[in-house]
C-alpha cells in the first residue's frame, strides 16, 4: 500500500516539477506545481502526518498558489520570451542542479542503511492521531514562536496592501 | 464471503459505496435544480416547469438530454486544454467532498462501515482542501475563456471565494472546539445526547457560527444574493460565458453539487448530522435493525433538503449584493465575529474546564 | 501488502524536486515562475523534514514544516505584492529589463 502510493505519487510530484521547468507559459507552470504540492501532501499522509497533508493543500494548494494563479491573471502575462541572459542561465543552470542532485542522492543513498525504513503501524488505519500531539507542541511548548509568526502575517497583510495599492 | 480476503471484501464494497452515491447524488443534482425551479415559480407566483411528466417531474430528464445534443462549441481563440480542462476540475472538486461525508449512523457490514464512503480523522480539513481546490476551476475557466466578460467573471469569483473560506473556516472552529476532534462521526456524535436540544446550532449556542457559515456558504457556492460572478445584468453570464452544451452542463451541476455538499456540512456541523432530532423520545431500536439502520439515513437526507429550501427561499427574497459591498461585509463585518465567536467559545470552555 | 518504503528513497525524491527547483530557478526569465521555483525548493525541503520526523518519531520535524509554510504564505503575499508594483512601473515581468535601479 505505502510502496504504491509511494511510487504513484513520487512520480507524480517528479513529472510535475519537470513539466514546470518545461513549461514556458507562467499558467502552465503554476498548475503543474500545483499537481507537485497536492502529492507531496499525499505523500506527507503516507509518513502519517495527515494534519500537514490537509494544511499542505489548504495552504500551498488552496490559497498560495491560487494567488499565484491570480496574479498571473490579472497581470495577463504571456509567455516568456528568451534573452541573453538565458543562455549563460541554461549553461550554469542545468550542470549544477545536476551536480547538486548527484551529491545530495550520493549522500542519502550511501546512508540508506541508517535512515532505516518506514513504519506506518496505526496511522493507516486512522488508530493513530497526531493533530491533539502538534497542537500540544504548538501551542504550549512553542507559544512564542506561534505568536510570533501571526504577527509576520499580520505585517505581511499590511505590507501587501501598502506595496499592493495605486499611488495617487 | 468467505472465499474473498479481507482487502477484496473492502474494495469491491468500498467500489458499491461510491457508485451508490455518486448516482444518489448526482440525481439528487437534477432534482435539485427542478426543486429550485418549482419552488422559486410558487414564490413569485407562477407555475414552474409543469409539462414534462406529472407535476414536471421528468423535467432534469429533458434538460439533460438538451444540453447533451447541443452542438459542443469551441471559440477558436481560447487556451485549448485549459478550457476543456477547468469544467473538469470544477465538477471534481464538487463531487469528491461527498466522500468523506458520514451519512447515516454506524452500520457495519463484513467489517466496512457502510454509510460513509471514507472515515478519515482529518476529514472537515479535507472538505475545506477540496473546496479551495475548486477555485482552480473558476479561475481557469474565466482565464482560458479569452473574454472580457469571462475573465472579469471569474477575477469576481475567485476573489470572493478565497475571501470568504476564511470566514467559512473560521466559523467552523467553533463547532471543532466543542467536539474537539475533526473527524465529521465526532463531531455527530458530540451533538447527538438530545436529540435537537443538542444540536450546535440551539444547545451549542454555535447560532452565531451557523449565520457566519450560511452567509459564507452562499458566497461560496456563488449563490444568490451573492452571486456576483454570474451577474447577468453586468457579465453576460460570468465565467462560463463561452461554454456551452456538456462543459456548460458540468459547470452547472457543480454548482448544484457545491450546494449539496455544503448543505452536508451544514448538517454534520450545526445539525446533528444522521442523529434523529426527536433524541431519546424514539427507541434506540426502533423498528428492527433495517429500519432503525435507514432512520439515520432519512434524517440526514430531510435535514439536508431542508437546509437547500432555505438556500432557495433566499435567493427568491434577497436582492444581489454590490461588489464592494459584498467584499466589505466579508472581511469587516463576518471574519471579526467569526474571532470573537471563538474567542468567546474557547472562554466558556475554558472556564467550565 | 503493506511493503515498506526506505527513508532514503523519499530523500531522493525530495532531492530531485529540490534540483529542479534551482534548476528553474536559475533558467526562468519570468519573475513569477522564478518565484514559484522558489516554492518548489520549500516543498522539496517540507518531505525532508517530514521524513526526518517519521524517521525519528519526533513531532519537531512536523511542527518546522508548520511554520515554514507560515512563513512561505507571507512570503508569497509580500512578493507577489511587490511584483504587482514592478509590473506597474516597468511593464514587464522579465527579469533582465528589470535589472536597472532607475528607469
Amino acid at each position: 500500500m505505502q510502496l504504491a502510493l509511494f511510487i504513484i505519487f513520487g512520480l507524480l510530484a517528479v513529472a510535475g516539477a519537470i513539466n514546470f521547468l518545461l513549461q514556458r507559459h507562467p499558467i502552465n507552470s503554476a498548475l503543474s506545481l500545483v499537481v507537485v504540492m497536492m502529492s507531496l501532501a499525499v505523500l506527507y499522509w503516507s509518513l502519517g502526518a495527515e494534519f500537514l497533508a490537509a494544511a499542505q493543500v489548504i495552504v500551498y494548494s488552496g490559497a498560495v498558489m491560487v494567488l499565484f494563479v491570480f496574479v498571473v491573471m490579472l497581470l495577463n502575462a504571456g509567455e516568456e520570451e528568451r534573452t541573453h541572459g538565458s543562455k549563460a542561465a541554461y549553461a550554469v543552470g542545468f550542470p549544477g542542479a545536476a551536480a547538486i542532485f548527484c551529491l545530495l542522492s550520493f549522500v542519502f543513498l550511501s546512508n540508506g542503511k541508517s535512515f532505516g525504513v518506514t513504519d506506518l503501524g496505526n496511522h493507516l488505519t486512522h488508530a493513530a492521531n497526531n493533530i491533539a500531539e502538534i497542537s500540544q507542541v504548538l501551542f504550549r511548548d512553542l507559544l512564542l514562536p506561534f505568536e510570533s509568526t501571526s504577527i509576520l502575517i499580520l505585517v505581511a497583510i499590511l505590507g501587501a496592501v501598502v506595496l499592493a495599492r495605486k499611488e495617487h | 464471503m468467505s472465499h474473498l480476503t479481507d482487502f477484496q471484501t473492502f474494495f469491491l464494497l468500498s467500489i458499491l459505496k461510491i457508485v451508490v452515491v455518486l448516482v444518489i447524488t448526482l440525481t439528487a443534482v437534477a432534482y435539485t435544480v427542478l426543486l429550485e425551479r418549482k419552488v422559486l415559480g410558487r414564490m413569485q407566483n407562477r407555475w414552474g416547469p409543469s409539462r414534462v411528466g406529472p407535476f414536471g417531474l421528468l423535467q432534469p430528464l429533458a434538460d439533460g438530454i438538451k444540453l447533451f445534443l447541443k452542438e459542443d462549441l469551441m471559440p477558436l481563440a481560447t487556451e485549448r486544454p485549459l478550457f476543456i480542462f477547468a469544467p473538469i476540475i470544477a465538477l471534481t472538486c464538487a463531487l469528491i467532498s461527498i466522500a468523506v461525508v458520514p451519512f447515516g449512523a454506524v452500520t457495519h457490514i463484513a467489517g466496512v462501515d457502510m454509510f460513509a464512503i471514507s472515515d478519515i480523522n482529518i476529514g472537515l480539513l479535507v472538505i475545506l482542501g477540496i473546496t479551495s481546490i475548486g477555485v482552480y476551476g473558476i479561475a481557469l475557466s474565466g482565464w482560458s475563456s479569452n473574454n472580457k466578460f469571462a475573465l472579469l467573471g471569474s477575477l469576481r469569483a475567485t476573489s470572493q471565494v478565497i475571501s470568504y473560506e476564511l470566514a467559512l473556516g473560521l466559523s467552523l472552529v467553533g463547532v471543532v472546539l466543542r467536539a474537539g476532534s475533526l473527524r465529521l462521526r465526532d463531531i455527530v456524535d458530540s451533538q447527538a445526547a438530545h436529540g435537537a436540544l443538542s444540536w450546535n446550532l440551539f444547545g451549542g449556542f454555535q447560532f452565531i457560527a451557523f449565520f457566519i457559515y450560511l452567509m459564507a456558504a452562499y458566497a461560496e457556492t456563488n449563490r444568490a444574493p451573492f452571486d456576483l460572478p454570474e451577474a447577468e445584468s453586468e457579465l453576460v453570464a460570468g465565467y462560463h460565458t463561452e461554454y456551452s452544451s456538456m462543459k456548460f452542463a458540468m459547470f452547472f451541476m457543480a454548482e448544484y453539487a457545491n450546494m449539496i455538499t455544503v448543505a452536508c456540512v451544514a448538517t454534520l456541523m450545526f445539525l446533528g448530522g444522521a442523529t434523529s432530532p426527536l433524541g431519546n423520545l424514539l427507541p434506540a431500536n426502533f423498528g428492527g435493525p433495517i429500519l432503525s439502520a435507514i432512520f439515520p439515513v432519512l434524517w440526514f437526507v430531510a435535514k439536508v433538503f431542508a437546509f437547500l429550501l432555505l438556500y432557495i427561499w433566499v435567493r427568491a427574497t434577497l436582492p444581489r449584493f454590490r461588489y464592494d459591498q459584498l467584499m466589505a461585509f466579508g472581511w469587516k463585518f463576518l471574519l471579526p465575529v467569526a474571532i470573537l465567536n471563538i474567542i468567546a467559545t474557547s472562554l466558556v470552555l475554558a472556564l467550565r474546564g | 501488502m503493506s511493503a515498506a518504503v526506505p527513508i532514503s528513497w523519499y530523500l531522493v525524491l525530495a532531492a530531485i524536486l529540490f534540483s529542479v527547483g534551482i534548476a528553474s530557478f536559475l533558467i526562468k526569465r519570468n519573475i513569477i515562475t522564478i518565484f514559484m521555483s522558489i516554492e518548489l525548493m520549500l516543498n522539496a525541503v517540507n518531505l525532508t523534514f517530514v521524513a526526518f520526523a517519521h524517521m525519528w518519531h519526533q513531532i519537531t520535524g512536523q511542527i518546522f514544516v508548520f511554520f515554514v509554510m507560515v512563513v512561505a504564505a507571507a512570503e508569497a503575499a509580500v512578493g507577489l505584492a511587490i511584483i504587482i508594483a514592478i509590473y506597474r512601473t516597468r511593464q514587464t515581468l522579465n527579469v533582465d529589463q528589470v535589472n536597472l535601479l532607475k528607469n
